[in-house]
């Protein structure tokens, strides 16, 4: 009864609101574009043929909105356990020495298919590992995640150009990169498969990675609503006080969920860096942690919206460069600012409108199917 | 006759599909204390909340002293000069009661002007009403019915002439509540007018003069109170007669399930809560601890469920030696055979966001029925949260449905059942009706005596006094975290009111 709005039906909570989330996002973006002198419409008309409008962008597209939907479910595990891992990014950086360590070691002697799996386990290990140490302190020492996270970020950055340039750069060169990997640790793009369709990849890195990822994403769900592990992390996220009472120790909890959390996120290198690049690069992950966090938010934590979600950002991001390119008067930092406009409107802006709608709703049920409240059980 | 104080004329709100009030039609009459009655969920916060402006009514109007007034917020509300004492305090513990007063009435960037006149002010106040209360004294310094006080001075400077207190006594002793009813009759003698909510009946007989039951929505009656009774009433708040006794027999007690010596809990700001309590519960009785809350049951019953650490003491449970000032495990004391239901249901026994048969089986998920390998077995949870449901009388009898979505009396059956179809030999009980409807305490308190009558040790934590004279075989009195006293089922209420302020030798037990 305290409820000062009532509950919506799904598919205005998980349709209707993200969408029309997405328009206000867009719109406003139409201004910025309209205040530099562009044609907002012809912006959004490049931004979409840029994206989707031939399959080399839907493969750019799909290949980034692989990287996010490894950090969207990295972000989303840990925040059904009330864990805010802002981490994301850090933890995929140093995965990808777990991917590049079985790389340069069993590139020359096994086939792509036993590599992968093994730099599945090794990324996940390292991306977990990087995540059990802030994890660690929040259980134990009650150190705020939020804070250790980002601090790990920038641990993990500096770490990274120390290993690359003093450990892992082949002598004789002036990149801070590893050497190129052997064909034994290069994944198959996914070009066979657009020619089955008559569709040509073109140079879109496109490759194997986005099934993991999507396998990754029918786990997570998996685990969080079918296993007594994310019952027992529900119960923390949603109350710490219930799970204690129901005998879940929050330390242990605390722990695996942020292992599960940085491992998923440390997995994300396996595509650009095994996939695309077939080497270790500096800064490699280019910011997928952070929009994890957005892509997560946006799909409400579940699976099936990250994954859509997802694929709006890869759309921003490959659709963004074609626009940049295209309309020389929009820059790069101009996408960057639609990017954040989505992400404000999407994540945190998320309730803006919703008292409206559902208002909105009340209205025109309450015009069209007269008395409800007769109904006494649902009164009580 | 004069102008009623307030006056409602057919105030309808809707949540959704649930009609919350509908077409309600409400007379205060000027000077006098009114009582709004009705069982949890009846809508009786819901109106008030459309008075003092929380909400907005979809239709209906409000007069105050014969005059139309748009409520659009709560300064809207203040300016009509309606005040209101919430359940729950909304004041700022670190702050003096100066600050509290003056608070959201600064008047100006600076504050020493505001001081001076709340300060004034306070001081008139006390004069005309007995309301004294030091002015610079810091909230949690103060006992709670001081802090009350405070909220009624608050309202008073705002210039309130209808006050509405919702359920004020809760919180209180009964002297704390006597002293309350006190200064309400001033209050009223001065001209002030009255509206009390709460579900207590005795107070209603006590001090209104006039009183209206609201039932599932609707205005159902209002009579003076001179002229109905106790059972007249909690008949119109129920719908039909309710049984205001428990019907128990003789209690059988054999052996002792439940031993605590020397027990001592410290809260987590390090304030001894429990202060060597030593008693025991034995199986076939129900042993219930009387107490004003703060003093130290809820420490005590998180202690013996192992959901708190224990500073000293020795707990036995089955026989079996715990030792309470160790690291301990809720789950371990769980399968000696010892449940509990927690006092606050809505962040301990329950997760309010989950489906009905997951919070079925909380607590419990270790339980191999509800496994099927990594998995958990998802059809099994919901046949035994349905046989749950068939046998508690839950409602709406849906599985699936989200916990949120159940009343409070529902809510706590889904709890109970939980705990006692485990059959435990030792049940730990905090606050079984808290927020529950009439007709669901009656059928809480007989599975509760069911389980005693089973052979089952319990021991009952509950800051309702009837419910402890009426449903204990014992019943001990906790003050400032020591057990203070040991009395019979047939103590008076005097005698245990007593022992409740800290009183330890009553003129009834040195006879």
């Amino acid at each position: 009864m305290s409820r000062p709005y009532a509950k919506l039906p799904p598919w205005i909570d998980f349709g209707l609101i993200p969408l029309i989330n997405l328009v206000v996002a867009f719109a406003v973006a139409g201004l910025v574009v309209l205040a530099v002198g562009e044609s907002p419409v012809e912006a959004a008309a490049l931004m979409l043929r840029g994206a989707f409008g031939y399959a080399e962008g839907v493969g750019f597209t799909l290949y980034y909105a692989t990287n996010f939907i490894f950090t969207g479910l990295a972000v989303a595990v840990a925040f059904h356990g009330g864990l805010f891992n802002i981490g994301g990014e850090g933890q995929a950086y140093v995965g990808g020495l777990g991917v590049a360590t079985v790389a340069l070691s069993l590139g020359v002697v096994l086939p792509w298919w036993l590599n992968m799996p093994l730099a599945i386990v090794l990324s996940f290990a390292c991306g977990a590992l990087w995540a059990l140490i802030p994890g660690y302190l929040q259980a134990k020492r009650g150190s705020h995640i939020v804070i250790t996270t980002i601090m790990f970020n920038f641990i993990a950055a500096a770490l990274m150009v120390y290993l690359l340039v003093n450990v892992l750069k082949p002598a004789g060169t002036m990149a801070p990169e590893t050497r190129t990997f052997d064909a034994g640790a290069q994944l198959p793009k996914l070009r066979g498969l657009f020619e089955l369709f008559g569709a040509n990849l073109g140079g879109a890195p496109l490759n194997v990675s986005i099934f993991v990822a999507l396998v990754a994403a029918f786990l997570v769900w998996v685990l969080i609503w079918r296993t007594k592990l994310g019952y027992e992390i529900r119960t923390l996220g949603f109350s710490p006080r219930a799970a204690r009472y129901a005998g879940m120790s929050e330390t242990r909890l605390i722990v695996v969920t942020m292992l599960i959390s940085g491992g998923l996120a440390g997995m994300m290198a396996l595509n650009p860096v095994m996939g695309d690049q077939y080497r270790l690069v500096i800064d490699f992950p280019q910011g997928a942690g952070f929009v994890g966090i957005a892509v997560a938010l946006m799909g409400r934590g579940h699976p099936a919206g990250i994954i859509p979600a997802a694929i709006l950002f890869g759309m921003l991001y490959q659709g963004g460069a074609e626009l940049a390119f295209d309309m020389p008067s929009i820059s790069r930092d101009m996408i960057v600012i639609i990017q954040g406009l989505v992400i404000l409107f999407a994540g945190a802006l998320e309730n803006m409108f919703r008292p409206g709608v559902g208002a909105a709703y009340q209205w025109v049920r309450f015009r069209t199917e007269q008395p409800a409240g007769e109904n006494v059980e649902e009164a009580r | 006759m004069a102008e009623p104080a307030i006056e409602l004329i057919g105030i309808d709100k809707r949540f959704g599909a649930v009609r919350a009030n509908k077409a309600i039609d409400l007379t205060v009459e000027r000077g006098t204390i009114h009582g709004i009655i009705g069982e949890n969920g009846a809508g009786k916060s819901t109106l008030m909340s459309i008075i003092y402006g929380f909400y907005q009514a979809d239709s209906g109007e409000i007069r105050v002293g014969g005059k139309k007034v748009e409520i659009t917020d709560p300064n809207a509300a203040i300016a009509a000069g309606i005040g209101m004492v919430h359940q729950h305090f909304m004041l700022v513990h670190n702050f003096t009661v100066v600050e509290n007063v003056m608070l959201g009435a600064e008047q100006s960037p600076l504050l020493r002007a505001g001081i001076g006149k709340v300060r004034a002010e306070l001081k008139r106040l006390e004069e005309d009403h007995g309301l004294d209360v030091d002015p610079d004294a810091v909230i949690e310094d103060l006992a709670v019915g001081r802090q009350q006080r405070v909220e009624i001075l608050k309202a008073l400077y705002r210039g309130a002439d209808i006050l509405i207190l919702d359920e004020p006594t809760g919180v209180l002793t009964p002297s704390e509540a006597d002293h309350l009813f006190e200064v309400l009759q001033q209050l009223r003698a001065e001209g002030k007018t009255i509206i009390l909510i709460t579900h207590k009946l005795r107070e209603i007989m006590a001090i209104t003069d006039n009183v209206s039951v609201m039932r599932q929505g609707e205005m159902v009656a209002t009579r003076k109170t001179s002229e109905t009774s106790v059972a007249e009433l909690a008949e119109l708040m129920v719908g039909r007669r309710v049984l205001l006794t428990v019907d128990k027999g003789e209690a059988r007690p054999s052996n002792v399930l439940l031993d605590v010596k020397g027990l001592t809990v410290k809260d987590g700001r390090g304030v001894t809560m429990v202060d060597d309590v030593s008693f025991s519960v034995r199986a076939g009785e129900i042993v219930g601890i009387a107490g004003v809350a703060g003093n130290g049951q809820s420490e005590l019953l998180e202690a013996l469920s192992g959901i708190r650490r224990a500073e000293a003491g020795q707990i036995s449970i089955c026989g079996r030696e715990i030792d309470p000032t160790r690291e301990t495990d809720p789950a371990e004391i769980r399968r000696i055979g010892c449940a509990h239901v927690p006092e606050d249901r809505h962040h301990m026994g329950l997760v309010l966001p989950f489906e009905e048969n997951e919070n079925s089986v909380l607590g419990y998920q270790d339980d191999k029925r509800f496994r099927k390998g990594v998995l958990l077995d998802q059809n099994a949870m919901r046949r035994d949260a349905r046989e749950k449901i068939e046998a508690y009388d839950i409602r709406p009898p849906d599985c699936r449905l989200k916990t949120s979505n159940f009343s409070g009396g529902n809510q706590q059956k889904i709890v109970l059942a939980r705990e006692m179809e485990r059959d435990p030999d030792v049940l730990l009980i905090g606050q079984p009706t808290r927020g529950v409807d009439v007709g669901a305490i009656e059928f809480i308190h007989k599975r509760i005596v069911e389980m005693r009558d089973a052979g089952k040790a319990i021991l009952l934590v509950s800051v309702e006094l009837d419910e402890i004279r009426a449903l204990s075989d014992r019943i001990l009195v906790m003050f400032a975290g020591r057990i203070v006293g040991e009395r019979g089922p047939d103590a008076t209420e005097g005698d245990l009111g007593l022992l409740m302020a800290g009183v330890e030798e009553t003129p009834e037990a040195a006879e």
